[in-house]
């Protein structure tokens, strides 16, 4: 890695943003935002969608002048030095982008020469990349008819043709079943264990919570939390939260008698959140008031809750 | 020492071609030589038979029209190799952001794909002129000759309509560009009747169209006959469409790919 200390001897962060602003006409989409991210990090973007995620990652990805404030990616500046910087990246779009047509290894070999790779060097990657991300039967055969979990790990595998610093993914789960989606996260596991600094987006919480070591949670544009997902749990949510479910129609006459209770009420469409840090208590409260959902659930907080907190929306509409 | 980008590009389309290379060199050469046969033949006996379109009598229709055909139908490839790929990448597959993520920059790509267009319309044109050739059509020497006209009305073509794809979201524009633009070009190209056979008042009016000057100069070259004006004109209306295009198309694609 080809990363250079800074004066006061500690590493140079890859991804350095001071205000950093994305404007497309006069809708801000990323609105003045600070992020570092240090080699080594799997580091996320949690948010809506329309949060300014992929914004984020255009620019980083120096695809995409930024309209205001500072960034440096890899030490470097993403408008003069954009070639030099893309050629040390690896992009997972939130599309495919793939030639449907072409094979799989056909596909790799095509990217690989963008980096001006040689052709022996290709060969070798795809190889090992193929067998990385379990598609070693499927090199010759058409992207077409491939699922969507098998496509986006040869997304994967073509982001890691150029062996890059770092690696830029914008929502590599989404529209993937569950069983998919864990069969990527392992791929990723695996590339943080080698050590590849990681970039994501994700609107899971169950994915930041799962691959992310640090993490901002954003909305709107702007950053509204920063730290580990452990951290940020602690930080922003109780313990616990019971989510209670009223029969249809009976949730609006329920509401005000639960006033008080625990923490924090939250109020959605379909249930009621309390969040707690004695769980049990709060339920035996809610009988003696004299409610009775038609189920009660007792779980630990999550960054779901941290956003529903600090947005008073939910992550997923 | 590094491979120029543009190069990079080209040779991802010679990796696809391998796959695809069946199914667009066919229709792209069965189509003329369709025409060939049917117009040049069928129509021939009757233009012959008639005033025919040499007054001094030499030319057959057949070898008159074979000419406008290597040039038309190479604006007609031109015209498609533009328009398709351009909104696959940009738009309906979005290949062409997966490209501009690494190294490549937007305008790389876009004159990759027209050194790329240059070659696909240099070979499907040799084979046409192969077969005007074994249709006693053509002489082929200076049928050979003729390629360089006929392909700069090609990738001028291809220049342009990826230009004003690139500004375009959805294929309704694409239909419409067909339709409304691209096939009254053909059809008042020179390449099926000469223009002066048009009303007084229209024929000005056809000769404003680029494709005319890139019939009338592939049909001087492989004929050896006068063109209507001096071929520097000729050439350069078409190079100007392929310059302004080009310029136009890399404005345009780095405005999508780098938004
Ligand atoms: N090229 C663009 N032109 C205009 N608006 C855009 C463009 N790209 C994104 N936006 C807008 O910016 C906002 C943020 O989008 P995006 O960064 O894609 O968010 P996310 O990835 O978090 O869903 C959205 O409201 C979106 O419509
Ligand atoms: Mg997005």
């Amino acid at each position: 890695m080809n990363n250079s200390p800074s004066p006061n001897g500690s590493p140079a962060p890859l991804v350095e943003a001071r205000k950093l602003v994305k404007r497309f006409g006069d809708f801000t989409a990323v609105d003045g935002i600070d992020v570092e991210v240090q080699a080594g990090e799997a580091f996320g973007f949690l948010g809506p969608n329309g949060a300014g995620k992929s914004s984020t990652m255009r620019m980083v990805g120096a695809v995409s002048p930024p309209t205001d404030g500072e960034l440096k990616v890899l030490g470097l500046d993403p408008v003069r030095d954009g070639p030099q910087i893309r050629a040390r990246l690896g992009v997972v779009g939130q599309d495919n982008a793939l030639d449907e047509q072409l094979t799989v290894g056909d596909n790799l070999a095509i990217y690989g020469r963008y980096f001006d790779l040689p052709r022996s060097v290709i060969r070798e990657r795809i190889d090992e990349l193929l067998d990385f991300v379990q598609l070693k039967e499927r090199r010759d055969s058409k992207v077409d008819p491939l699922s969507g979990g098998m496509k986006r790990r040869l997304v994967i595998a073509r982001s890691l043709i150029n062996d890059p610093d770092m690696v830029l993914l914008d929502e590599p789960t989404t529209g993937l079943d569950p069983q998919a989606r864990h069969a990527l996260w392992e791929r990723l596991y695996g590339l943080k264990q080698r050590g590849v600094t990681l970039i994501l987006t994700t609107h899971y919480m169950d994915e930041a919570e799962q691959l992310c070591d640090r993490l901002v949670v954003m909305d709107q544009g702007r950053i509204v939390a920063e730290g580990a997902p452990s951290q940020l749990i602690a930080t922003h949510a109780s313990r616990e939260v019971i989510e209670l479910r009223f029969p249809p129609g009976e949730q609006v006459n329920a509401l005000p008698k639960l006033d008080g209770l625990g923490e924090h009420v939250e109020e959605l469409p379909d249930r009621v959140l309390i969040s707690s840090n004695d769980a049990e208590a709060v339920v035996r409260e809610v009988h003696t008031r004299g409610l009775e959902p038609a189920t009660v659930l007792i779980r630990r907080s999550t960054l779901e809750d941290v956003f529903l907190r600090l947005t008073g929306r939910t992550l997923i509409d | 020492m590094a491979t120029p980008i543009a190069v990079r590009v080209l040779e991802g389309h010679l990796r696809e071609y391998r796959h695809t290379w069946r199914g667009t060199t066919i229709s792209s050469i069965a189509t003329p030589v369709l025409f060939l046969a049917a117009m040049g033949l069928g129509l021939g006996a009757l233009v012959d038979g008639g005033r025919g379109v040499d007054p001094a009598g030499d030319i057959t229709y057949l070898a008159w029209l074979a000419p406008g055909l290597l040039a038309v139908s190479a604006m007609q490839a031109g015209a498609g190799d533009g328009a398709f790929p351009v909104m696959a990448g940009l738009q309906w597959i979005r290949t062409y952001h997966a490209v501009v993520a690494t190294p490549v920059r937007p305008g790389d790509l876009l004159i990759g794909n027209l050194i790329w267009a240059t070659i696909r319309l240099t070979v499907v044109g040799a084979v046409f002129v192969g077969v005007a050739v074994a249709f006693g059509a053509m002489a082929l020497g200076p049928g050979l000759a003729a390629l360089a006209p006929a392909v700069l009305t090609g990738i001028a073509t291809c220049a342009a309509v990826s230009a004003f794809m690139a500004t375009r979201k959805s294929d309704l524009a694409m239909s419409g560009l067909f339709r409304f633009v691209i096939v009254p070009l053909f059809l008042f190209s020179g390449a099926f009747f000469p223009l002066s056979e048009l009303p007084a008042m229209v024929e000005p009016v056809a000769r404003l169209n680029p494709v005319w000057h890139g019939v009338e100069l592939t049909r001087g070259v492989a004929l050896d006959v006068p063109t209507a004006l001096h071929w520097a004109i000729h050439a350069g209306v078409l190079s100007t469409v392929f310059v302004v295009g080009t310029f136009l198309g890399s404005i345009a694609f780095a405005r999508v790919l780098r938004a």
